[in-house]
């Protein structure tokens, strides 16, 4: 990297008035107040406000639970890798396992993960500091046991992952090849080039087949089932391509069903899985869940910008993390890359709300900024580019953007829930017995901005965790009789509420579909 | 007559659609009007969900591609490939070792490759698929590994193969050996997990932890970061 081109970081006090001024988090009007529900007067995305503050497709339609298509002992739903990693190790401890997802197993945003997976495990390292980083990364608002499970966690994490065969890069010695992320104070990120959360992920697909564990793809779940005490004990499944409704119980039940960059949150683009459209919030949420930091998105700072064909999806951050920094129009490099992703996402939009962006559509007044990739292989010597970050190079030369040789057009995409559903630090859910949250599903283990490398490293550690809790809870609990009450009470509540959104939810699939009748 | 205002023609199954020159093959097929549940996964090239196969009107050469990363044209004949079946072999990696008795044993097909070429040719990923299939044959699991490591199993190449291999299985089976048994392991990794099982870590991680906001936050902006 050209240093004297790198700005320096910083203060904490900069940063706070970055965020205020440009972060669409601290933006009054992406938000609206929740009227209904376990987190009644706090504010959430509209979009996710409206799909909270609507009735499930199966209200007024009559169903009996008690007739169950599928028995297990645990039911985990979602296929991505905090569904594979629960599913694993709840076969593990010996329950009888049931998988359902809503598209194929691994279509998951865990797919699309490229950078990396942090995990404090060289010697200038340690979990205590790698709590502190992502601690003050995140605003100081993780919940505290939760994001100690992920940090110390985090090195056998990785060591199982070597077990079950993913291929990281390492030195011919064994030391892993780690790099920096945005935030980080030592280099603990460990990859597999740039497809690291695709190699993680079709290794714990195919161990979960290998398992010979039951898997229900292209069936999502849309409602959760209670019995009479308020216990999960199972759900209400369909089919999406029949869209045949299916029974399922089970003793206890995992959601991991991801995130929500397809609900396009203030409009913006993402980086996320056609599938992301925070299911398993809604369910749980009218189930009588709580939610934890609904309001906290995170913004990517480099989604593609230019060509419309790739308009959103995701310029890994170790671009950044190998010597890319970021430039306006004028040539100007204007933020450390290596900031939180939050600072650098608002250091984006603040550059071009400024003008100092390279406009890319007049009409929309849309600009964009310059990543210099070309400068990795300043740095590092030709080859680094084809090696480190070979998707990428693919991805853009589709398109003739030869990024060994011309910058990337970039500006921030809706890229993760930092929020989610509050758990207990042994992944169940405090309000609903018998239920267990994993995943990009979950808040609170990142408190209201999530570091590069934590979310490939949490899908883990917490889709293990849920997993061998939820087999132990089922070999203890009794449940009584499946029902769907509680959708009928969620109904009362937005009627008393004087609610009416005119649509159902959750929405499970975005609708792209142009309107051809109009 | 196809290009009209930046609008031309494709062909879904056969079946006609205008639609604008900028989309990609799956959003084209979006603004026709079809609602996607098979045939499309994250949509950024990574989950192979949307293999798609085409023909340019009046020209011989079929191309393979992914849907979602791959601008329409104008008279393009596409058909969707959204799901193939493979021959999925049971193992348990544990019981295996990187001998060549693994892969013989487990994917046998390979040894019946006529050298066609045909799947490196429909690769919608530009790999190299019958090398990495020939580096399996001679057990260079490395090879076939870092080969095989941008494969997203569309399937496009196994519904080509005339020896009926399971191409993106056989890359698996290597990178997941490869993974296990033949990189060095990573001592770094193994100390600090046993340094965590011992409670080493506990009393700075109690201690970070005790910290007041105000405490962690003077600590987070004073510490030092590794160059």
């Amino acid at each position: 990297m050209n240093t004297s081109q790198t700005p320096a970081r910083l203060s904490a006090d900069e940063k706070k008035a970055l965020l205020e001024k440009y972060h669409p988090d601290y933006q009054a009007a992406s938000f609206t107040t929740l009227k209904v529900g376990a987190n009644t007067g706090q504010k959430a995305p509209i979009e996710l406000a409206e799909m909270l503050h609507s009735n499930s497709r199966i209200y007024g339609k009559s169903f009996d639970p008690d007739a169950p298509d599928y028995v297990a002992d645990v039911l985990i739903i979602g296929g991505g890798g905090a569904g594979a990693s629960a599913a694993i190790e709840a076969h593990h401890a010996g329950a009888k396992v049931l998988l359902v997802t809503k598209l194929r197993m691994g279509d998951a945003n865990s797919m699309m993960a490229e950078g990396g997976i942090q995990a404090a495990d060289k010697a200038n390292d340690s979990p205590a500091q790698h709590y502190l980083d992502a601690f003050g990364g995140g605003h100081y608002a993780a919940k505290p046991e939760l994001l100690k499970q992920l940090v110390m966690d985090g090195p056998q994490a990785i060591d199982w992952l070597s077990s079950l065969g993913v291929m990281f890069d390492k030195e011919a010695d064994g030391t892993m090849i780690t790099t920096h992320g945005g935030g980080t104070s030592r280099k603990r990120m460990h990859a597999c080039a740039d497809y690291t959360g695709a190699e993680i992920t079709r290794v714990l697909r195919d161990e979960v087949h290998q398992l010979n564990i039951p898997v229900v793809e292209y069936t999502a779940a849309i409602e959760l089932l209670l019995d009479e005490n308020g216990n999960a004990c199972g759900a209400l499944l369909m089919n999406m391509l029949t869209e045949k409704y299916e029974i399922a119980h089970a003793k206890t039940v995992i959601l991991a069903t991801g995130g929500a960059g397809r609900m396009h949150y203030n409009g913006f683009p993402t980086s996320n899985h056609y599938g992301a459209t925070a299911d398993g919030l809604v369910l749980a949420y009218r189930a009588g869940a709580a939610l934890l930091y609904q309001d906290a998105l995170q913004y990517h700072p480099t989604g593609v910008a230019f060509p419309a064909q790739l308009f959103g999806a995701l310029v890994t951050e170790k671009v950044r993390a190998l010597g890319a920094g970021l430039f306006n129009a004028e040539g100007e490099a204007f933020v450390h890359p290596l900031e939180t992703r939050d600072v650098v996402s608002a250091a984006i939009m603040a550059e071009c709300k400024k003008g100092k962006g390279v406009l890319l559509d007049s009409e929309k007044n849309f600009s964009a900024v310059w990543l210099d990739a070309p400068n990795i292989d300043r740095v590092h010597g030709e080859g680094h580019i084809e090696k480190h970050i070979p998707g990428m190079l693919r991805m853009l030369m589709n398109y003739d953007i030869d990024i060994r040789k011309q910058p990337i057009l970039v500006y921030p995409t809706l890229h993760y829930q930092n929020g989610g559903i509050d758990i207990s630090p042994d992944g169940s859910t405090p309000k609903i017995p018998n239920l267990y949250v994993a995943g990009e599903a979950v808040g609170g283990i990142h408190g209201r901005n999530r570091l590069m490398g934590n979310s490939l490293l949490d899908i883990i550690v917490f889709g293990r965790l849920t997993g061998k809790n939820a087999a132990k809870k089922a070999r203890e609990v009794s449940t009584g009789k499946p029902a769907l009450q509680h959708v009928e009470a969620y109904a009362q509540a937005l009627k008393e509420a004087g609610i009416s959104t005119g649509v159902t939810s959750p929405k499970l699939l975005p609708a792209y579909t142009r309107s051809v009748n109009e | 007559m196809t290009e009209i205002n930046n609008r031309i023609t494709v062909y879904f199954d056969g079946k006609a659609y205008e639609v604008p020159a900028e989309l990609t093959i799956m959003t084209a097929m979006e603004y026709a009007g079809f609602r996607l549940v098979r045939g499309c996964g994250c949509r950024h090239g990574f989950c192979g969900a949307c293999g798609a196969i085409y023909r340019i009107k009046g020209e011989n050469k079929v191309h393979f591609a992914l849907a979602c990363q791959t601008q329409v044209q104008a008279e393009m004949h596409v058909a969707t490939l959204p799901f193939f079946p493979l021959n999925r072999k049971k193992y348990e990696l544990d019981a295996l070792t990187p001998a060549p008795a693994t892969m013989m044993h487990l994917f046998p097909e390979i040894f019946g490759c006529i050298g066609c070429k045909s799947c490196t040719k429909s690769c919608s990923r530009s790999l190299n698929v019958m090398q990495y299939i020939a580096y399996a044959k001679r057990n260079d699991l490395e090879n076939c590994a870092h080969e095989s490591f941008d494969c997203v199993a569309c399937g496009i190449c196994s519904a080509r193969c005339p020896a009926d291999i399971s191409h993106a299985l056989v890359g698996l089976l290597a990178r997941r050996l490869k993974g296990k048994y033949l990189s060095a392991a990573a001592s770094h990794n193994k100390a600090r997990i046993e340094e965590i099982v011992k409670g080493e870590h506990d009393a700075p991680m109690t201690e970070v932890m005790g910290l007041s906001n105000e405490e962690i936050a003077q600590r987070y902006n004073a510490r030092e970061i590794e160059a």
